[in-house]
């Protein structure tokens, strides 16, 4: 493997010569060195850490410490192995592969598979921006994500990969590096490779690192290049709902995660001033990112919303680039007559390729319905043949949709049904399809409203159904007027966090004062509908615990209003502070919540940051009281991001679909043992409590999760008025969403001083109860090294 | 539909899958037959009422009458001490299931491991996986599931069945234990 020397780098495209002795017609040299290509100029003098571009091993030590605190429990979604011509092979219980694998080891095999499917699609959106950005503004573009008030431009790949990037060509050999380790790590799972569970998931850690990275590189290089929202608290709000879509202009759906294309679109639009005669809309990450690009473009909604908006015909052209593309656009563009754009190599939906046709020849395919859809790989020309279509187009759609057009159509189909139940058993939350599609046929249609709620917009109800009756059309055309009265809004994803809020916040953070901050990330797979996202967030913002939003949850915790009428955004400031809603931007733009912790160790705590990712992640894990809430996960890509944190000493819940992620990272409070560690002051080993309790947990609902939330923010070094202020938080939340006083108080008090007063008689009865004995508060950490160094705090 | 087919279509399970409770008696049975069972109640038993009754009261009797201690995960706790009764314990799902799989592990009381956990009320892919967890990697506790959807994962579960159907089995595995 090449090793990256501190200090020596080039770019991906530089080359270095050297040459001991050159003996030609016109001369004769010694020792010559040539570079050629970027030359790094470092100017950071922070001494290198142990640690820079890491590779497989590197932390493993690390790794298998919080893998030995928290160990996996494996849910197998399959008994079988059939990865290789062996197979299929039963691995049922202590069963062994033909390989020799175990479950245990095909478990963790399939989970680093998963993280590193997402870690390299982050990276390779991460290639495709940075190639593109660099195309346009030149290698030598400098990296700016909050001007003065963001110094800690890039917190992630200092930590991780020892440099301090000043340009966009500075991203590339971060890049490489990245590659190269998603390629070592995928080679991992190949047959007759790693044969043990916990090497296995120290690699997912790994995995979520390098996706760390990777996502860093691609938000930094888009705020930097697009002229996104600069570390803005007050970055403004943006529209979002599809009643938001002003319906009697053409219409423009973009889908996915990679932006070029839909900024390409608004740059025409501007170029030929029709900025005001066409909507630009967008479902998923693209959405929030070209919301963080022009003030005009509107957010249709989460994942979840593609099918639902498609087939409402309000979209004149739908154009697609990477990423959560739901692989049947294509089709269903087609049914309301809408054409397709595909930008991306990744997503090519076997369209022709029109990249080097005249636009004036793909638009007049499209227009006379020549053709139903392209791929164009050039964004510029997205940009002019998405305008075009879509203005030439609309008056010919009339926003032709796919949905039943009356109700008396709607009811006709309800009645084709004939109760087989294959709908409900397909649908991914169970949903009582059956009966309200029987209450519909009798003209009933609340039962189907009812539904939209917590449909996931999946349409897995409607190939099993033997009549052919578009289940979800159906439910979608029921909902008609809530979807008419989606007009929400959201901040505009602001990136990065700025260096004076990480001053302000850090001390109470790490006192206590603040109880913790809960980032709401990941997909929209949810158990009850997208309002439990918003009602977690305005609940945790109200007790004054700091809330980060991205990507679909971002989205979801804007479309609920509360009694004001107000959603979570107009309520909530965007400032990283207490009580604050902050939206970081989209599934890349999770690096700057990580990077919030990392550099509240940086900056608050001045712990060394280069290089440095044990010492940093050691602080985070035992003083920083973050969570991670992924209540929708569902993506490859929020394995990725999930690992990153949990290897950061972050716990992540998920919704009870994430069980399917097989495998949980499970702490044992009622083991003793498992809870010590180095008392900093002393050396010694010392008893620091089942804090944080888990490191990747699923709940089975809403109440659950924010129990668990609020209990996972406690960590040892908890200051007695920080653990009190968790505890009045976790105490409450219990009393109120479970009932009584949780059973496990005694093990989360360790003095008195730490009980909240407001609770002081009931809880004392209870440490009177379990034998409750005071234990010291020590300055924690797992790593031996640590000990007896000087701390700053 | 056949009777051991999962509820969830796609949740195709095997080659290890759940003997049917054809009759109430077989789960009668093995509840008997169990030195140190333990129940584990998910919030869905919270949607459920028969003529009038709510499932839970039918557990509640059950555990009385078995002898099984429960452990109410989620929400479903507040619901069981309206009805003035206390479980075990309150614990997540997925917690209880891996201390299940610690064949050191002495239960919620310290005393003995369990050798019989029965399930019900968990939505149905979590209570799946959880199965699948413990058919795997806790051989020494045979699982039972009390819902209405045939659970593959479990030791031994109802087939897919009717509301009315399954509350008249669990009245009549109530019934059973009083004899």
């Amino acid at each position: 493997m090449y090793e990256y020397p501190a200090g020596e780098l080039l770019s991906r495209k530089g080359v270095n010569i050297q040459i001991k002795e050159l003996n030609s017609d016109i001369a004769h040299l010694r020792d010559i060195s040539l570079t050629i290509g970027a030359i790094h100029d470092e100017k950071w003098d922070e001494p290198m850490g142990p640690t820079p571009f890491p590779s497989l091993t590197t932390l493993r030590n690390w790794d298998l410490a919080l893998l030995n605190r928290y160990k996996p429990f494996y849910l197998p979604f399959c008994d079988l192995c059939c990865l290789c011509t062996y197979g299929k092979c039963d691995l049922t219980g202590t069963k062994r592969g033909a390989c020799g694998i175990s479950m245990p080891a095909q478990q963790s095999r399939t989970v680093l598979i998963t993280a590193c499917i997402g870690a390299a699609t982050h990276i390779g959106h991460a290639r495709h921006l940075l190639d593109h950005l660099v195309e346009k503004f030149g290698s030598d573009y400098p990296i700016n994500v909050g001007g003065t008030g963001v110094e800690v431009e890039a917190p992630v790949i200092r930590l991780v990969c020892g440099i301090k990037p000043v340009t966009l060509g500075d991203l590339e050999p971060v890049l490489d590096y990245c590659e190269n380790q998603v390629t070592q790590l995928l080679s991992v799972t190949h047959t007759g490779q790693e044969g043990n569970h916990l090497d296995f998931e120290s690699k997912v850690l790994h995995a979520g690192t390098i996706d760390q990275v990777g996502m860093e590189v691609a938000d930094i290089a888009q705020i930097s290049a697009l002229g996104f929202p600069k570390a803005d608290p007050e970055s403004s709000l943006a529209d979002l709902g599809m009643g938001t879509v002003d319906t009697t202009k053409p219409v423009i759906l973009v889908i996915g995660h990679n932006v070029p294309p839909s900024t390409e679109i608004i740059d025409y639009l501007q170029k030929k001033s029709l900025t005001s005669d066409v909507e630009v809309t967008g479902i998923c990450c693209t959405a929030l990112d070209i919301t963080r690009y022009s003030s005009k473009a509107k957010i249709v909604g989460p994942i979840s919303w593609q099918l639902r908006y498609i087939r409402s015909g309000i979209p004149d052209v739908v154009v697609i680039d990477e990423q959560c593309v739901r692989a049947d656009t294509l089709q269903e563009s087609a049914h309301i007559r809408a054409p397709l754009i595909a930008t991306s190599e990744k997503n090519c939906l076997g369209l022709p390729d029109r990249t080097e046709d005249p636009v004036d020849e793909i638009v007049h395919d499209f227009l006379t319905g020549k053709q139903t859809g392209a791929l164009i790989l050039d964004p510029v020309k997205v940009g002019e043949v998405a305008v075009r279509t879509s203005i030439g187009i609309a008056p010919q759609r009339k926003k032709h949709k796919s949905l039943p057009h009356s109700k008396e159509a709607l009811v006709a189909l309800a009645k084709k049904c004939t109760q087989c139940v294959l709908c409900r058993r397909a649908c991914p939350n169970d949903l009582p399809l059956p009966a309200a599609i029987k209450s519909a046929a009798q003209g009933n249609l609340s039962g189907l409203d009812e539904i939209y709620d917590d449909c996931l917009g999946c349409g897995r109800c409607e190939p099993p159904c033997a009549q052919k009756i578009p289940i979800h059309s159906l439910i979608v055309a029921a909902a008609e007027k809530k979807t008419r009265d989606e007009t929400y809004c959201i901040r505009t994803g602001r990136g990065a966090i700025q260096d004076v809020e990480i001053r302000k916040v850090g001390g109470p953070i790490v006192l206590g004062e603040i109880p913790g901050i809960v980032a709401f990330v990941g997909c929209a797979n949810y158990p009850k509908g997208s309002r439990e996202v918003a009602e977690m967030c305005m609940e945790f913002a109200k007790r004054r615990y700091i809330v980060c939003t991205s990507g679909c949850s971002a989205m979801s915790a804007g479309m609920y209003r509360n009694e004001d009428g107000k959603t979570a955004y107009e309520q909530y400031s965007g400032h990283f502070e207490a009580g604050g809603i902050v939206n970081v931007g989209s599934c890349v733009s999770n690096a700057h919540i990580a990077g919030a912790a990392i550099k509240i160790a940086s900056i608050f705590a001045k712990r060394p940051l280069r290089g440095n990712y044990e010492e940093i992640a050691d602080y985070v894990y035992n003083r920083v009281g973050a969570v991670g809430v992924a209540w929708g996960a569902m993506s490859q890509k929020a394995a990725a991001i999930a690992a990153g944190f949990w290897r950061l000493g972050i716990p992540v819940v998920v919704g009870p679909h994430g069980t399917k992620y097989r495998r949980m990272l499970l702490g044992r409070s009622d083991k003793e043992e498992d809870w010590y560690v180095y008392d900093a002051r002393t050396g010694k080993k010392v008893y620091g409590g089942p804090v944080p309790e888990h490191l990747f947990f699923a709940a089975e609902t809403k109440e659950e999760a924010m129990v668990m939330i609020a209990k996972l923010t406690m960590r040892p070094n908890d200051t007695s008025k920080g653990r009190a202020n968790k505890l009045a938080n976790y105490v409450d939340l219990h009393k109120r969403l479970v009932g009584g006083i949780p059973s496990d108080v005694h093990q989360l008090v360790r003095t008195l001083a730490d009980v909240p007063l407001t609770m002081k008689d009931e809880i004392v009865c209870h440490l009177h109860d379990n034998n409750w004995k005071e234990h010291p508060i020590p300055d924690p950490t797992l790593l031996k090294r640590m000990v007896h160094k000087e701390k700053e705090h | 539909m056949p009777m051991t087919d999962s509820w969830q279509t796609a949740e195709i399970p095997g080659p290890k899958k759940a003997s049917l409770i054809i009759k109430p008696d077989i789960a009668d049975a093995m509840i008997r037959r169990a030195k140190r069972p333990i129940m584990i109640v998910g919030h869905g038993i919270l949607e459920y009422e028969v003529e009038g009754r709510k499932l839970i009261e039918c557990l509640i009797e059950l555990s009385k009458r078995g002898n099984i201690p429960v452990v109410a995960t989620a929400s479903t706790n507040r619901e069981f001490l309206d009805r003035g009764f206390s479980p075990a314990a309150l614990m997540p799902a997925v917690d209880i299931a891996n201390r299940l799989t610690d064949t050191a592990w002495k239960g919620l009381d310290g005393k003995e491991s369990y050798d019989l956990a029965i399930f019900v009320g968990l939505p149905y892919y979590m209570e799946w996986t959880i199965l699948s967890g413990l058919k795997h990697f806790a051989p020494q506790v045979k699982t039972m599931t009390l819902d209405c959807v045939y659970q593959p994962n479990a030791s031994w579960s109802f087939p897919n069945s009717t509301i009315k159907d399954w509350a008249a089995n669990l009245a009549c595995i109530v019934a059973n234990l009083g004899d």
